[in-house]
């Protein structure tokens, strides 16, 4: 049985950076991907990361654009931590060799980003992920200390009889076999649920697999009901146009040709939070000033041709190889789309959740730093600030605890409910399908603009799904690569979440950041300047309160 | 508007016990949709058991290299549209990339070849010392440079296409020798010279690509790894006056001498130079190249039989009749500070200097973020 001291569940940003951060602490440490770490959906990540490295900007300045941003919901002391280490963690990264851009002075360049009140986004041209991912990847690869086990599915958390995170079962895709592995400590670092929607610029491996692994074990969930839309994306598939766009200078325009931002934003314009872009955006197209195919348009020609091929050369490549435009000469179409999961489980600052021994970093998580609206190139510094401090909690607190050995029956129970699924008659419906009527529903209910009525829709048609998933049937009967199974398993995932993400927006009875209730369209912080806490309860979620942590900023009116 | 396709796939499913097989799905969709999005339609509703690796559906991941029409590329970004107007018969054609392992249908062993040869590279970068408390100050055309190379998403669409790895399977290779380059050309790694001469003394590094454009070709990312290829060679002689034991740099230099000379290829006379240094005189006093020349008789001499060159042209070479524009070339591309180089991040797609000038780093930026609104 492979055991570690820490063992990481997940290889993308906040995954990679808690192995090395748990491996310089001396601690030996698995980690475990259901793809080869550079496929990871950090890769997506564009635009770049928030740092005040500048000596004119302050540490202060980037946490209260990122309170405000929050629309208050943030808890202020982890937005404290986040906006302190964010200038180390880009130091650490520039030496570890992250291609980071310059400016004339060969220093470290920025450039503009949404909601923040100065340039502090560090960038690589539109790969900022990409790059970062890759160079993480390079350190995974020069320290075998740190044990790769790519193409792993985990399928469950393994806990002790204390409670205690043990470890988990995982199975080996490239050949079928289930594993057990024992960790003194479990990481989460399996990254969103975006694929819960359709259309969404998440991959089609952000499955929520981690929340939903956690909420199983017992750990609490938090704000599952603030999902962001981000406003630039492509009508047909949701790809996503980087907010750099607009932090190079990119405009909206309606169909009447009006920059219509200055009706919702005007002094930050394009440059607004995403929440309140993506809603100006949707009221545009709902009240008919959209195009025909239910989109505004953002354009970018006025921004130097020179500048967009050394900045935004990933977008150039996107717009003509997925909408046939060529962004430098003409606007490109575009709406609001499902892009990041604010909600998640619920951790404190050094990454612990509600289960001894268990931890989790980057969109998995909910510290909560985003709140109702996470700005953009703060999920970067997000993955790679608390993937970094749990990588560390993680190791010293794998120190004063024994190696785990726990039973055998973990892997065959498991065994068991795969094959039972594998060998089941098909009867049932297939996976795909309840895919789509569950990304259907969440997109069309779930979205920009939400209502009693709809979210009610929205939460019986999740029961039903969630009925239909017990009866799934699928084609490959293999166990070498079998896709198909992973997808059946992957689908009980994204119910769990859906059905979270539904039940906080219920309860939710305002309108906050991402939240937004047609029938109860006022903030309302007497009632609700609170974190809604989900607990599995039998097969349902328990609903607490908790308080948000609020430091030296009092809620006041957001205006952009 | 939906139209219908066929998609020709090629299955293996490793229990079975049977040999790859080819099988037909009709998908239905709009051509500027994906092929992926046609592979994917006939997983979901026609046979779950297609095995192909895939996640963003966006060129990012690129975990979908595969072969369409022959022709290696990411199923994501090839509209199935232009894959059937080029497809035989009609029906197109998805087969798992070439040069690797099948392992199950469409998905290939990365690990065995690609991974291992980028393992290979010493993938990580070396500076002198301790970093400095601050970030390191580089030249900001510097980071823009090795960029392409960043760009690379480990999709082996090149490894696939690779001519040379076809012949050698031991060659690093397009992807990992790109990878190399983002090290090389990096200003804070300290190891430059050291990489390049271990990857020019390796008979399997930068001289064993055969420069057939390929890679530049299927690559998505437009990171043209031969390219980057070159640059390395160009660095290793240029900069740092590396002369290879395998000849690479010799053969090099012959090759352009004689263009430069002729303005086309002498074959007789390029082997003897390569061995030489460009020399025919230094190759006669090396009595390495001597043995290498000897060994070579056998091919001179079928060559000769099969009337495929005569004594005569193979020894007497005549110049192009306007050879005086070759020489222009070359004194062009000399006459330049700097070397040429051939980087989209710097010169945009048509090869154009566009716009501003090179610089628009700090200062313009700066302005772009004044609040709001930002017309100027």
């Amino acid at each position: 049985m492979p055991s570690h001291d820490v063992l990481v569940i997940g290889a993308g940003l906040a995954g990679q950076r808690a192995a090395l951060a748990a491996a310089e602490e001396g601690a030996s440490v698995g980690i475990l991907s259901k793809v080869h770490p550079v496929r990871s959906h950090s890769n997506a990540a564009q635009g770049g990361i928030n740092a005040a490295l500048n000596p004119e900007d302050s540490w202060e300045s980037h946490a209260f654009d990122t309170v405000k941003g929050s629309d208050y919901l943030g808890d202020q002391d982890a937005i404290e931590v986040m906006c302190r280490e964010a200038p180390d963690e880009i130091l650490t990264l520039e030496h570890l060799g992250v291609t980071f851009h310059r400016n004339e002075e060969g220093r470290l360049g920025t450039r503009a980003f949404g909601g923040a009140s100065a340039a502090r986004t560090y960038y690589v041209a539109d790969i900022t992920g990409q790059a970062i991912l890759h160079v993480l990847y390079e350190q995974l690869m020069r320290h075998d200390e740190v044990y790769r086990y790519e193409e792993y599915f985990t399928t469950k958390l393994v806990l002790d009889d204390d409670g205690h995170a043990a470890g988990c079962v995982a199975r080996q895709m490239r050949d079928g076999t289930m594993e057990l592995f024992a960790a003194k400590t479990v990481i989460l670092a399996c990254g969103g649920n975006g694929q819960i929607y359709n259309p969404t610029t998440n991959a089609l491996i952000c499955t929520g697999d981690g929340i939903a692994m956690a909420y199983r074990a017992g750990a609490p969930l938090m704000d599952m009901e603030m999902v962001q839309y981000h406003p630039t994306t492509l009508a047909g598939n949701g790809l996503l146009i980087t907010e750099g766009a607009r932090g190079e200078g990119a405009h909206l325009y309606n169909a009447q040709g009006e920059r219509f931002m200055e009706k919702y934003a005007p002094n930050k314009m394009e440059l607004a939070s995403r929440d309140v872009v993506s809603r100006a955006e949707q009221t545009e197209i709902d009240e008919g000033r959209g195009f025909p195919d239910g989109t505004v348009a953002l354009d970018i020609t006025q921004v130097p041709r020179k500048r967009i091929h050394e900045a935004l050369r990933e977008i150039v490549n996107v717009g003509r190889d997925f909408a046939g435009v060529d962004i430098t000469r003409e606007p490109i179409h575009i709406k609001p789309g499902n892009h990041y999961t604010m909600g998640g489980v619920k951790t404190d600052k050094d990454g612990h959740t509600g289960v001894p021994g268990l931890y989790a970093a980057g969109e998995v998580a909910c510290v909560s730093v985003h709140g109702g609206n996470r700005l953009g190139a703060n999920s970067l510094l997000d993955t790679l600030v608390f993937g970094r401090r749990s990588g560390k909690d993680a190791a010293a607190h794998a120190r004063n605890h024994r190696m785990p050995e726990p039973p055998h029956s973990h892997v065959s129970d498991e065994e068991a409910t795969l094959s039972e699924l594998v060998g089941r008659d098909r009867d049932g419906r297939r996976v795909s399908e309840i895919r789509a009527d569950l990304g259907k529903v969440m997109d069309e209910h779930v979205a920009v603009f939400r209502d009693e009525d709809g979210l009610l829709e929205a939460a019986q048609t999740v029961q039903r799904l969630k009925e239909e998933a017990k009866t799934v049937a699928i084609d490959d009967k293999g166990t070498i690569f079998n896709q198909d199974l992973f997808g059946a398993i992957e689908l009980g995932f994204m119910l769990d979440n859906a059905e979270c993400v539904i039940v906080g927006a219920l309860e939710r009875k305002e309108s906050r950041g991402a939240q937004f209730r047609t029938d109860h369209p006022e903030r309302d912080d007497d009632e609700w300047l609170k974190h809604i806490d989900l607990t599995l309860d039998g097969d349902r979620p328990n609903v607490t309160y908790s308080e948000v942590t609020l430091t030296r900023w009092e809620p006041e009116e957001r205006k952009y | 508007m939906t139209e219908t396709y066929t998609l020709k796939i090629r299955r293996y499913d490793p229990e079975s016990g049977s040999a790859a097989y080819w099988e037909e799905f009709g998908v239905d969709l709009p051509p500027e949709r994906s092929v992926l999005d046609g592979i994917l339609q006939a997983r979901d509703r026609q046979d779950g058991s297609i095995a192909i690796r895939c996640s963003c559906q966006a060129a990012i991941c690129g975990s979908c290299g595969v072969r369409i029409n022959g022709k290696s590329r990411l199923a994501c970004n090839t509209k199935i549209g232009l894959a059937a107007e080029a497809a035989p018969n009609g029906a197109i054609v998805v087969e798992p990339m070439g040069n690797m392992p099948v392992l199950k249908d469409l998905i290939v062993d990365m690990d065995a070849v690609h991974w291992k040869k980028v393992q290979r590279v010493v993938p990580w970068l070396l500076p002198e010392g301790d970093p400095p408390e601050r970030e390191y100050i580089v030249d900001p055309e510097s980071m823009i440079d090795v960029t392409q190379a960043m760009a690379c998403i480990h999709c082996g669409v090149c490894v696939s296409a690779c001519l040379s790895m076809e012949v050698d399977p031991d060659f690093i290779g397009p992807a990992a020798l790109a990878k190399a380059y983002r090290f090389v050309g990096d200003p804070r790694d300290a190891h430059a010279e050291d990489r390049l001469l271990d990857l020019a003394e390796d008979p399997h590094g930068i001289y064993d690509c055969t420069h057939c454009f390929a890679c530049v070709e299927v690559c998505p990312k437009d990171v043209a790894p031969m390219n980057q290829i070159m640059r390395l060679r160009r660095r290793a002689t240029g900069d740092y006056g590396i002369k290879d034991a395998n000849n690479g740099y010799g053969h090099e230099k012959a090759f352009t001498d004689l263009i430069h000379k002729y303005g086309w290829l002498s074959e007789a006379q390029l082997l003897p130079k390569s061995y030489g240094d460009g020399s025919l005189i230094r190759a006669q006093l090396k009595p390495a190249a001597v043995r290498e020349l000897a060994a070579k008789f056998p091919t001179i001499v079928r060559g000769l039989a099969s009337g495929k060159v005569s004594p005569k042209t193979a020894l007497i070479h005549h110049k192009l009749r306007d050879q005086d524009e070759i020489r222009r070339i070359y004194d062009e591309v000399e006459s330049k500070d700097d070397r040429l180089e051939l980087n989209l991040y710097i010169i945009g797609e048509d090869g154009s200097e566009e716009g501003e000038a090179a610089g628009s780093g700090g200062g313009a930026e700066e302005g772009a973020m004044a609040e709001g609104g930002q017309e100027s």
